[in-house]
């Protein structure tokens, strides 16, 4: 992890932050009126009925009544599945009110009666002046869609391996622990450029010790990693970081859903991947103590090759050589990778203290030799 | 060979183009130019061939390399080894990595055009700026504003390129790239010798230098990895016969007697290889060895001087043969010990073996004992390796009372083949095609 890079996944997730919060609080009722009042959201068990599927661009509220028998919740989306706005908690026969700031273009509005799922969908169309929305592809909206879904995926299923990982050093169990720590760590490295766009969550769950910045507290997966296999045991302290830790991902999992994802952030996202294995995992650095650095790396690469297959319908159309030169490279990678653990399927590889110099430098070429076309991926996707 | 049109047509060259070679324009300047490269080249490379004949004139040597002038890229033989020794060096051994034969072929040529365009003084590609803000640019950068510095990138073949169920090539292995033996003393490290290709970059400028290795080698990534890489400074000898020649980091003039860039017939008979040689696409190429040669620094500074210039067989101040006056005065080599330095490298000392020597001193911070690591890069280039580099090496290896205070450790042969002729050609057409 690097806390002190701010990705451009970040520099715009702060900026929509921003921007959400003051459309929120700035605007006057009169725009309201300009839509004919609020537009209402009726969510019931089987259908999520909306009272009109057009409306101005700006300010819009959501007047949502819950008519079913199931605790709802009612989201805006983005035609790529990004969170517009949404509303949690909505127990039956609750009114409640959402509001956002929207820009001309399609949007999606869903009701997730219990809570789980995609949710009912329905298509609305926002109007107005367009000025400041790209015009993009649905391919492309169409892969950044999947790759959201991907990033909460990865998330949703982190939750119940970090937890056992807590509840294994919570009980003390130290051999157990060990087993479950890597695992644990996947779904994060997996979707990792997209995980490190929440600043305040990255530096308190991935963080290592050389990272530390002054004053700083040093918690999360590498602070365990240290008490399990450096000093050997688990004190009351370390039960209390897993607890933290949970509770921090638990956090990362709610807002991941959120981020700004667009095509050529994945495709840098993608390199970035590829940057951390550079950096971090081919030198041992990342696991000092655990030596899992392989797990990581594979979960690294798995997240890249996610990414550009996603976008490879469109890249392969603007730079079939480089497209070619990509699988290639992956696939080379893979099969590398693969020399290190029992089969294609297992996620137990070769602690990399027993990883050669030579075994090293071949790694090290193999990941430069699918990073530098990578880098190339975004001029693709931006074409 | 394009260097001696160009010396014969020095001084209308010069005269025609006033001020060219004084002010020779930035990389940044010459963004832009297009086409306008290779007449830079022409023009100033007039300067560089100036610098080849000022043998009488230190003033137009000097104004040459101050204006780091280009050095043309096309011709019968590569550039950067016969031309005026540069001041500085980036030599990178590479392993292939590629198992396909036209994707190598396609690196090489991606290569070459990269080449042209740095020894001109242009950034490769689309430049280093101004390009998608969401890509990496094409030239990584640290070049621009910097003038062509005489940079000059030559490129080799490594015995192991012609391994059978390679690139189909074991046929084409010239008798003279041999598999060098291991000589009596070597302490080869094997992370700091061989490759299947080699690139060396001279220049006036350390960065132009560094800067066109860090371009082959990104555009490389995937068919490539460099293998090793050695740095150099104060090149060692000179193939300009001016007066002086430069010290090595034992303080001596060693390679007073080195061919010149000049002398055709020299080079024809020592250097370049000839179609009568056996294999012919080699025709008008060279084979290199290259060593990493260790100095014991700090035992070498404790030793008396009378020893120092024994070792030698020359005065430590000028730079004078045993009993002579001057450098350039001809060694009497009987008057040396039967160990000196110099008499045993002496071609009269080895039949006749001439070598045209290109190296660089190197100092690679310290060891892990606090030993400064430093010595000397000895880059030999020799129409064959058994008739010049080995013989002599044996000689030295056996008797040498240097070898006390050196140790190699690091060797590597190459294939150096023949000049690239045009736009249309590329680095290793004549073998590949």
């Amino acid at each position: 992890m690097r806390p002190a890079r701010l990705s451009v996944v970040t520099a715009v997730a702060t900026l929509a932050a921003l921007t959400a919060v003051t459309g929120c609080a700035e605007k006057a009722d009169s725009k309201d009126k300009a839509n004919g009042g609020p537009i209402r959201v009726t969510a019931k068990d089987d259908a999520c009925e909306v009272s009109t599927k057009e409306f101005k661009a700006g300010h819009v509220e959501l007047a949502i009544e819950n008519k079913g028998s199931k605790v709802t919740e009612v989201y805006l989306f983005f035609p790529d599945g990004r969170i517009v706005a949404e509303r949690e908690n909505i127990g039956p026969g609750l009114k409640q009110k959402l509001t956002a700031e929207v820009k001309p273009g399609e949007y999606e509005i869903a009701c997730k009666p219990g809570m789980k799922g995609d949710g009912i969908r329905q298509k609305v169309t926002v109007t107005g002046d367009s000025k400041a929305v790209a015009k993009r592809s649905p391919e492309l909206d169409a892969a950044v869609a999947a790759y959201r879904t991907y990033v909460q995926q990865q998330a949703d299923e982190t939750m119940p391996k970090a937890t056992a990982f807590a509840a294994a050093v919570e009980k003390g169990d130290i051999e157990a622990a060990k087993k479950l720590y890597a695992d644990s760590r996947l779904g994060w490295e997996r979707t990792e450029p997209v995980a490190e766009s929440f600043g305040d969550i990255d530096p308190k769950v991935d963080v290592r010790e050389d990272g530390l910045e002054q004053g700083q507290k040093w918690t999360g997966w590498h602070r365990l990693e240290k008490a399990l296999w450096q000093d050997k045991k688990i004190g009351a302290e370390e039960k209390a970081l897993a607890e933290q830790l949970v509770t921090d991902l638990t956090d990362w999992q709610k807002r991941v859903g959120t981020a700004e994802i667009t095509p050529t952030s994945m495709a840098n996202g993608a390199k970035e991947l590829l940057d951390e294995v550079a950096t971090g995992k081919v030198t041992g650095e990342e696991e000092a103590y655990s030596h899992t650095d392989l797990i990581d790396f594979k979960g690294n690469v798995e997240g890249a090759q996610k990414a550009y297959e996603l976008l490879k319908p469109v890249a392969s159309k603007n730079d079939p050589a480089l497209t070619k030169e990509l699988d290639t490279q992956f696939a080379a990678l893979n099969t590398l990778l693969d020399k290190y653990r029992k089969d294609k399927t297992s996620y137990e590889f070769t602690s990399y203290e027993k990883v050669g110099k030579d075994q090293r430098k071949e790694l090290s070429d193999a990941v430069n030799a699918l990073a530098e076309p990578l880098s190339k991926l975004a001029a693709a996707v931006a074409k | 060979m394009a260097d001696e049109k160009l010396a014969e047509n020095t001084e209308s060259e010069s005269a025609g183009t006033p001020g060219e070679a004084g002010s020779s324009p930035s990389r940044r300047s010459l963004l832009g130019w297009g086409g306008a490269g290779l007449a830079l080249g022409a023009v100033a490379a007039g300067g560089a061939a100036v610098a080849l004949r000022g043998d009488k004139d230190d003033a137009p040597m000097m104004s040459a390399a101050a204006a780091g002038a280009a050095v043309p890229f096309h011709g019968a033989h590569q550039a950067g080894v016969a031309t005026a020794v540069q001041d500085r060096l980036h030599f990178a051994a590479f392993d292939v990595k590629t198992k396909d034969r036209e994707e190598l072929i396609r690196l090489l040529k991606d290569w070459t055009r990269a080449a042209e365009r740095m020894t001109a003084g242009q950034p490769v590609g689309e430049g280093a700026f101004g390009g998608l803000p969401e890509a990496p640019p094409d030239d990584t950068g640290e070049a621009l504003d910097l003038k062509p510095s005489r940079l000059t990138l030559t490129v080799g073949f490594g015995p192991s390129l012609f391994a059978k169920g390679r690139f189909g090539l074991e046929a084409e292995r010239p008798e003279a790239l041999v598999d060098l033996e291991t000589f009596p003393g070597d302490n080869l490290d094997p992370a700091r010798s061989g490759g299947d290709l080699c690139v060396q970059a001279c220049a006036d400028d350390p960065q132009v230098a560094v800067h066109a290795i860090r371009q082959l080698a990104r555009i490389g990534f995937g068919k490539v990895a460099i293998r090793w890489s050695q740095l150099g400074f104060g090149k060692t000898s000179s193939t300009t016969p001016d007066a002086q020649t430069p010290r090595n980091m034992m303080g001596f003039k060693d390679g007073t007697r080195n061919i010149s860039g000049t002398d055709t017939a020299a080079l024809d008979k020592h250097v370049w290889v000839s179609a009568k040689d056996g294999a012919d696409w080699m025709t008008g190429g060279s084979y290199l060895v290259a060593r990493r040669i260790r100095m014991h620094i700090e035992t070498w500074d404790r030793a008396p001087l009378q020893e120092q210039e024994d070792i030698f067989g020359r005065d430590k101040g000028e730079g004078a043969p045993v009993g002579k006056a001057k450098e350039h005065d001809e060694p009497f080599l009987k008057a040396m010990l039967p160990t000196a330095h110099v008499r045993l490298a002496h071609p009269d000392s080895n039949n006749g073996a001439t070598i045209l020597r290109r190296g660089y001193s190197f100092t690679d911070g310290t060891d892990g004992l606090g030993r400064l690591d430093a010595g000397l890069f000895f880059l030999a280039y020799q129409r064959d390796v058994r008739k010049g580099f080995i013989p002599v090496q044996r000689s030295l290896a056996k008797k040498d009372a240097l070898n006390e205070y050196i140790q190699h450790v690091g060797s590597a042969i190459f294939a150096v083949p023949p000049g690239v002729r045009d736009k249309d050609d590329w680095w290793g057409r004549t073998l590949f095609a």
